[in-house]
Parts: C-alpha cells; structure tokens; sequence
C-alpha cells in the first residue's frame, strides 16, 4: 500500500484553545504511519463567517490554500468538522463557477498561487475509513474500549449538504464514527441528536439557543447511557465540554459527560498514555473514561 | 414489477386524549411508486382512518411533506426503489417542530404566520413609471430564481434546529421569502425590511449555520444561504450594533491581522466593550479554560507569510465593494 501523506491543516482552534487535538493528531498519526506535513502558511478558512461578509474573501483565502497543496501534490487533511464543511464548499464554487474562480484566483496571483482544482480535502475520520482502512486500525488496537459507550456527535458541517461532501460517491460518510467507535471495541450510543447542532455558531448572538441545544443533546446521550461523546469537531467540543456546565443551567440538569476528539478516541486503544493525547485538558474532566478503559484492559 | 412496501407509520390523534403509537401496513405498488402512493392504497385499501395531507401529487404544491425515515421530504417525490430497494421497512412520521393535528397531518398556522410577518409581497415607491408593469432586467432577476421555487412545503421548518429549543425563531422559510423581497430589484423598503430583521428576536441573527434546511428542500431553495445573503446584505448597508456584527467584524480583523484566528479576541470583541453584563459573562468560561490547559496562548503569533494574507484582504474587499455599489445603483435606475 502507498504511504498515506498529507497536507496537515490544522485549523485554528487545535492551535488555540483545543491544543490537545492538535497533539493527539500528531501522535496518532505518528502511530499508524500517516505522515503529516503541516500547512503552517495556511490561513483561516472563515469557518462561514467570512463568507457571510464577504463571499469573495473567503473563496480567496482558500483558494489560496488549495494552491499551496497542489504545489505539494499532496491531499488536505483538516481535523475539524467546520474546517472541511467551509473547505469542501468553496471548492465546490471554485469547481462549478468559472467566475468566482477567476476572481479568487486574480486575487491570490500577485503572490505566484493559482487554483487549477488538482487537489482534494478531506478529513482524519474519512481517511481512516477510506484510505488507511478499518480492518487495518482493528490490528493496531492493543488496548481494546470494549465496554465503553461512546455517543458520537458529527457537526453539521461535516454531514451537510451531502451533496457538497460527495456523499454520492462515499455514502457510509454518515456512519463513519460509530463505525469507527465498534473497530476500536466500544459501544457506539444512538440518539437523535449525535447530527444535529451543537449550537457553537450563535453562541455570541444567542447564548440561551445556543447553550440550550448543546446542553439538549448531552442529556440525551448521557440519559441512554454514554460514557461520553467523540467529535471530529473541535467547535463542537468548545460548546460540548467547555460550555457544558453553563449548558446544564440551561436544560436545568446535571450534566457530566466527557468530551473526546477522535483521535483521542484512538489514541486510547492504541495503547497510547492519556498524557499523550492532552487528555487532562478538558474542563469535564475526561478520568472516568480514562479508568474504565483501563480497567477492562486489566 | 411490483414493489412490496412495508411502512412504518406514526399515529397519533390528540383529540382522543391516546398517545402516538406507530403502526406497519404492507401494500405493493407498482416500480416507479412513491411514498405517497403507498400511503394512498393504504388508505383507500385498508385503514380509513390514517390521515394525511396531499393534492398535486407532483412535487408542486408542497401539501404532503412529512419525515421518511427521519428526515423531511414531499412523499410524492420519494420513490420507494430508491430507499428501499429490497423491501425495507420504511418509517413515515409528521413534519416536526408544527404542532400535530392528527397522524401526518400538522397545523401549519404558525409557518403561515411567520411567512406573513416578513411582508411577502413586493413595496415600490409609487407606481411604475412605464406604463402598467414594475419591469426588471433579466439579469437583476436571476439570482433570485432558486428562492422564488418555494412551495411552502414547510420541510425546512421541520428539520429547523434553532425551531427545536425557541419558537421565536422566524425560520428558514419566511427569512428566505424576507430574502426574496429584499434583494428584489423592484422592490424600495429594503432598507427596513433589513432593519426590522437585524433587530428582532429571532430575526436573521438566530440561524445557526446547520445546513438542514438546505439538505432538505425538495426544491434547491436554499435557505440558510439566503439568511447569510441577509446578513451581508445588512452589513453592506452599514447595520452594525449587533453581536453578530462585531463577532464578525472582530473574526474579520484577527485572520486579516494575523492569518488566523485569535479566539480570546473573539470572544471579547464579538461583545459591545461597555456592556458589563456581557463582558463578566465570558469571565466563568474563561477561567474553566484557564484551569484546565485550554486557554489560547496570549501571544497571538501571525503566520509568517501574513502579507499575502492581507493582500487577499485588500484585492477582495475592492471587488466587494464594486459589487455592491453596482447592486445599488441598478436598485436606484
């Protein structure tokens, strides 16, 4: 098999405030053989805000940063939900609109970048499934999480529109993190709300709404019986972990479920120490998993 | 060939004072059939009570939307081969976030009344200057062309997730129809159509980016598209005391600044500086992060090529601007 190489963007929040995501990425990858060369040139994606502002700023910027990784003839890979919902949707525009990408590409030109549509984005939890492969990570797992019951929680960018995200052509794109939640041996947890909002996008406009879904879909998973949850979405986790004690005065409830990012997830059943994978740098506290992953690997 | 359905169908009659249960029916209808005719034979072959809504049965008049397999679609645009090719039981439930009158049938009232609240009818100044007709070139019309498909089906309101915890909201279909009107070349209270939606509760500020509305619209309208069209377009006007604008403008400032964003500037500048109740409310969160490893290091480092950054600032903020005083001066001609 050919060695899995990527253009790493990291984003900005597993720079900023979800450091550990941006660590565990590095080790589990590191792990399994998936080299990472990190796009440290790249800028925001506008995470959809600035594409509100201004639609042709945000087409440039990553027209921008499409360009620097057909330079490297190397994929994307983002970490973030958002990342890839914003990224696969301006490409799809750059794609389809011949206008929009002569203006993106003539406002990116003065610095020697053009955008010819070689590259491709895509997402950890999509490689994993798709190019390093699930029966290929259930070999690597020293450390089965059998007994663990995870909800999954997706982020809306990274299921919709389907369209844009090439569902088409990849249609278990909706079942990806339960399946991979079975390979490393825990529980995936159903609920209704594991594809629905997380609320993050209005936090600043509409706190009661926004903490109010976030402290909703906590609930419910904690009520069917989740250890805790596993995002590919570092906003997701913002509102999920370090919002959930403001969210359960919301809901008006206790709430004490823990917040992983995927690779975390992994890392865990790689065997690898919850050091390794900034475990600690959760507001809810993330020991019990900790514990009981443990425990059953005793 | 025949296609053997087998359906999962949500009851419910609220009048009878029972609760919801859900019932399987099988029928067989031929290999192009729908949702919707299978609920029909089931109605007229075997239970006359199930109780649903429907007329063109052709994806026009937007009567017969309701859940299939948990998501919102018209029935009569559902093909059974297509989701549920070898026999599948098929689960079929009301629209959600509408109150239900009886089994798939829901009060449409409050989408009526919300469509109403934003106007939807076009407000010249005066009348039109040539002769019996508000003209417009062709081209100033096109874009509105995906959001003038609506058919009031409500599936977009169904699957709204800001509906699902405030029924203030306004909704993804009457602010795509306030969408409609205010960007209609023809049509002169742009201006206060976009004040009154800036500043309501539940106005164009409430959307929460999910995409659910767009997936769903059985006919490409796009809503939440037309609710970030809304807010660019207040924005261009120069409607600015908002938290969405000052998080959006504060989000603009820090990538241009340094590439990338600066979430500690975020959350204090997406907050008027001199509302105190706002400003002490990040404090809580602040020092959760603090204690536990996840605040953002204070010294925000720009990427090192952020010249190029800004460039792509500057060129495409004159392109914007262009644009939008030629938008205004076709409004004006």
């Amino acid at each position: 098999m050919d060695a899995l190489r990527y253009a790493w963007f990291p984003g900005c929040v597993s720079r900023g405030a979800c450091r550990e995501l941006y660590k565990s990425t590095r080790a589990v990858a590191e792990r399994l053989g998936i080299e990472l060369v990190e796009m440290k040139e790249g800028a925001c994606t506008g995470a959809g805000v600035l594409s509100e502002r201004n639609p042709e700023l945000a087409q440039a910027l990553n027209a921008r940063t499409f360009a620097m990784a057909e330079q490297w003839d190397l994929p994307i890979l983002t970490i973030c939900s958002t990342c890839q919902g914003v990224m696969s949707g301006i490409k799809h525009i750059l794609d389809t609109d011949a206008t929009a990408r002569e203006q993106a590409n003539q406002a990116i030109a003065a610095d020697g970048y053009t955008y010819r549509g070689t590259s491709r984005v895509t997402h950890l939890m999509w490689i994993i499934v798709e190019e390093y492969g699930l029966e290929r990570l259930r070999e690597q797992v020293v450390r089965s999480l059998a007994g663990l019951r995870v909800g999954p929680f997706y982020g809306c960018y990274i299921l919709r529109p389907r369209e844009v995200l090439a569902f088409d052509e990849h249609p278990g794109r909706g079942t990806y993190l339960e399946q991979i939640i079975e390979v490393l041996g825990a529980d995936p947890v159903d609920y209704y709300g594991k594809s629905k909002c997380c609320g993050f996008p209005i936090l600043t406009m509409n706190k009661a709404n926004s903490l109010t879904m976030a402290g909703t879909h906590l609930a419910e998973a904690q009520d069917k019986g989740a250890d805790c949850m596993v995002t590919p979405c570092p906003l997701c986790h913002l509102n999920l972990d370090a919002q959930q004690p403001d969210a359960a005065k919301y809901v008006n409830r206790s709430l004490d479920l823990p917040i992983l990012h995927l690779p975390q997830l992994i890392g865990l059943a790689l065997g690898m120490e919850p050091g390794e994978l900034g475990l600690g740098q959760h507001v809810v506290k993330t020991n019990a998993v900790v514990s009981k992953v443990f425990a059953a690997a005793a | 060939m025949a296609i053997e359905a087998r359906l999962r169908v949500r009851r419910y009659d609220p009048e009878s004072g029972g609760e919801p249960y859900y019932q399987e029916y099988e029928t067989s209808v031929p290999e192009w059939g729908t949702v919707l005719d299978a609920l029909i034979q089931i109605r007229e072959e075997q239970d006359g009570t199930l109780t649903l809504r429907c007329s063109c049965r052709s994806a026009i008049c937007g009567s017969c939307a309701m859940k299939v397999n948990g998501e919102s679609a018209l029935a009569c645009k559902t093909k059974l081969v297509d989701i549920a090719p070898d026999g599948e039981t098929v689960t079929v439930e009301p629209m959600g976030n509408q109150p239900i009158v009886r089994d798939l049938v829901v009060d449409m009232q409050p989408f009526w009344d919300k469509v109403r609240a934003v106007q939807p009818y076009l407000q010249p100044d005066g009348p039109p200057e040539s002769g019996r007709e508000y003209l417009a070139p062709n081209d100033a019309m096109q874009h509105l062309s995906g959001v003038m498909n609506c058919i009031m089906c409500g599936a977009c309101v169904s699957e709204c997730t800001v509906l699902e915890v405030d029924d203030k909201f306004l909704g993804p279909a009457a602010l795509a129809k306030a969408y409609r009107f205010a960007a209609d070349p023809r049509d002169d209270k742009t201006q206060e159509r976009l004040v009154d939606l800036f500043d309501m509760d539940g106005g164009m500020w409430d959307c929460t980016h999910c995409f659910e509305c767009v997936q769903v619209c059985p006919k490409g309208v796009e809503p939440m598209e037309r609710i970030v069209k809304l807010r660019e377009m207040a924005m261009d006007a120069g409607l600015e005391d908002h938290n969405g604008v000052r998080h959006s403008k504060t989000f603009a400032d820090s990538v241009e600044h340094s590439g990338w964003l600066n979430e500690s500037q975020l959350a204090v500048g997406s907050f008027k500086l001199t509302n105190v109740k706002d400003q002490l409310g990040n404090m809580p969160v602040a020092l959760r992060m603090l204690m536990s490893g996840k605040m953002p290091n204070p010294i925000h480092r720009p990427i090192p090529s952020v010249r190029e950054v800004r460039r792509v600032f500057d060129e495409t903020e004159r392109q914007h601007q262009q644009q939008v005083a030629e938008s205004t001066s076709q409004k004006e001609a």
